[in-house]
């Protein structure tokens, strides 16, 4: 009988393949007393040399694996192992307390460890995990433990284990290991970052996946639905061969759109962008050939430190953005801060009710230095590209109008300092609150353009907090109640001559692109890896003739009445 | 004894890769070379030590020497920092 699993699909793919347990055994460190101090240093020394040793082979595999990037943090690991402060440390211990190396090296790592853990620079906080890394390695030398290392497969597998850690992702060979299924982690995990990057299928998140009996078994990872099958039946086997073969037939298909535009079978140009967070992800939207940026979140410049970005910093992100785009479109939201997402240092009050509260526009609205600054630096790099603005929760006409004036403001102060500035700035908004779209005819004689936003558009028409397991079945994208308020916001545009966009999880939804795409939706914007089975999806479907099942579309009841609907009249892409 | 001032311009400050940089770099020198910063001295031959000093754009560092090469461990590091984009 197969076993079936469940976790979150981190690298998409199929892999079939043995079971490989990787054991992380604890160590335990008995502390005892040395009679040889002088024995037991070369002791440590020696240990330290060996863990040395193995660190040089991890960092040239990266080298070659992964890029000089991804193998600069095992230069650091090694620096940690000649580093004086610690070696000293240790000695020092050894020396004046009499006691063994492994208790002396666990008591100096984790006084570093507790020192980074403790500092309040995100950044800092993660650098614990290298020292525990590193030092791990050192004290299984001197207990004589052997960890089975990644880097010793040579056989075909599925390495599963509770987590894996930075080095061993490192040492993950591609040609033996053909997925990998960890107890712990989410979508943004390190070891799911690297499976992408490595484009090998993964599932992490399993919970209990290394406490199953698999020892000698067959397993299976899927990767795109987040599930794991140990001691798959043969039906298993043939039906995820097959699902595995239809994969990478598709990705190879996908592959081929890159550098082509987005057209529709009936010949019409959408455009398909992508959604990023920091100057680092353009790299993903060109690769996936994204035909712009529809979502700037700027919020990560303000996350993870003590005080606001200078100017300067963001007008640095923000023209690097713009450069690397090259011309093409890049919309920038303004601040979406407050609310969930926390900046301590602004020292904001704690609300009942944090989504309805004081956030995103609402807050730049009264904070106006920490907005002008980034409408400063937003107007500074507008020069560099093709730089479209846009307000987030905007509620009412009066609030757009106030942050419009504001940019136009900062504009003509920068223009009096002699300043360029580019002419051509879009200003646009977001549709996140149903009063918005309910006034989108209104609101479409003052913007430039539209964007919605699905994900909090979603949650406040329907009234339930998508975090709140209880009321998450409510969290219907196709129901016909936001299907409905989608359409009044795109008809509102055009009647205006605007274009309307969309950048939340809904623009890459293969059930909701037909409907988008009906509605005449004219850019979509979603997550990289979605872009190119998405203009896949669209060279397969014509524009005219979905717009005439819209009416029908918009008459059904159910969210689920829906879903079947396009199953049944459109193509959608089988991932 | 040498010293130099620097105003830490790198975007993430001082972070682990080019903290790597310097590191390296120190430890190729015999002598004792320490990096101030608000404060505090640290061995920066250390990669630890001048790690835990957090050090953020805009910060003012001071690197010192003492030995028989101070001179020329200052203008090592003083090629590293530019080189990395680091400071200036």
């Amino acid at each position: 009988m197969s076993n079936q699993l469940t976790g979150i699909g981190a690298s998409a793919g199929i892999a079939i393949a043995k079971a490989f347990v990787l054991e992380n055994p604890a160590l335990e460190i008995e502390q005892t007393s040395i009679s040889d101090a002088g024995a037991e240093i070369e002791r440590f020394e020696a240990a330290v040399h060996r863990a040395k040793e193995e660190l040089e082979v991890i960092k040239n595999h990266a080298n070659e694996q992964l890029g000089e990037d991804k193998a600069a943090i095992f230069a650091a690991h090694l620096l940690v192992l000649s580093d004086p402060e610690l070696l000293n440390a240790v000695k020092d211990k050894v020396n004046n307390d009499n006691v063994n190396a492994e208790s002396a090296m666990n008591d100096v790592s984790n006084m570093f460890i507790s020192m980074f853990e403790n500092m309040d620079n995100e950044y800092m906080k993660e650098r614990a995990a290298d020292i525990r890394d590193v030092s791990k390695r050192v004290l299984a030398h001197l207990l004589g433990v052997t960890f089975t290392s990644p880097g010793a497969i040579t056989d075909e597998v599925i390495v599963l284990a509770e987590d894996l850690t930075p080095s061993d992702t490192a040492q993950l060979n591609k040609q033996f290991v053909k997925g990998f299924a960890t107890d712990i982690g989410g979508r943004t995990s390190h070891s799911a970052i690297m499976a992408r990057s490595m484009e090998i299928p993964a599932v992490v998140g399993t919970k209990t996946i290394t406490s199953e009996d698999v020892e000698g078994k067959i397993v299976i990872i899927d990767g795109i639905d987040g599930n794991v099958i140990v001691d798959p039946t043969e039906e298993e086997i043939a039906q995820y061969t097959k699902k595995k073969e239809h994969f990478e037939a598709k990705k190879q298909e996908w592959a081929k759109l890159v550098n082509e535009p987005t057209t529709t079978k009936d010949e019409k140009h959408v455009e398909l962008a992508a959604n990023i967070g920091t100057p680092e992800d353009v790299k993903g939207v060109l690769e996936n050939g994204g035909e712009g940026v529809g979502l700037y979140r700027t919020e990560f410049l303000y996350m993870g430190r003590n005080e606001l970005p200078s100017e300067e910093e963001q007008f640095n992100a923000y023209k690097e953005v713009l450069e690397k785009m090259d011309g093409k479109p890049v919309v920038i939201r303004t601040l979406d801060i407050g609310g969930d997402k926390e900046l301590p240092y602004l020292n904001l009050p704690k609300e009942m009710n944090p989504f309805l509260g004081f956030r995103a526009i609402r807050l730049c609205l009264e904070e106006t230095e920490i907005f002008r600054t980034q409408l400063r630096a937003l107007l500074r790099a507008s020069v560099y590209g093709n730089l479209k603005v846009m307000f987030p929760m905007i509620a009412t006409v009066g609030e757009f109008r106030q942050a419009k004036e504001m940019l136009l403001t900062v504009k003509e102060e920068l223009v009096g300092e002699g300043i360029q500035v580019s002419e051509d700035i879009e200003i646009g908004m977001m549709v996140e609150i149903p009063a918005t779209a309910a006034m989108a005819d209104v609101f479409a004689k003052e913007v430039d353009f539209f964007s919605v936003g699905t994900n909090d558009l979603i949650q406040y028409t329907m009234a339930a907090d998508r975090m709140n397991q209880k009321v998450s079945y409510l969290y219907q994208p196709y129901n016909p109640a936001i299907l409905r308020l989608v359409k009044m916001v795109i008809d509102a545009a055009h009647k205006e001559g605007k274009w309307a966009g969309m950048c939340g999880e809904m623009a890459g939804d293969q059930i909701a692109i037909p409907i988008l795409l009906g509605l005449g939706l004219d850019e979509f914007s979603m997550s990289a890896t979605s872009i190119l089975p998405a203009r896949s999806q669209m060279t397969k479907l014509s524009k005219e003739e979905i717009s005439s099942h819209i009416d029908h579309i918009l008459s059904l009841a159910t969210n689920e009445e829906v879903i079947s609907y396009v199953q049944e009249h459109f193509a959608t892409e089988e991932l | 004894m040498a010293e130099k001032n620097f105003t830490v311009t790198s975007e993430s400050g001082i972070h682990a890769r080019p903290a790597t940089a310097l590191v390296n770099k120190a430890g190729q020198y015999s002598s004792d070379v320490t990096l101030d910063y608000n404060g505090k001295s640290v061995n920066l031959k250390s990669i630890m030590g001048v790690m835990s000093l957090g050090i953020q754009q805009n910060s003012e560092i001071t690197i010192k020497a003492e030995g028989s090469d101070a001179d020329e461990a200052i203008a090592g590091l003083t090629e590293v920092m530019e080189n990395e984009g680091l400071g200036k």
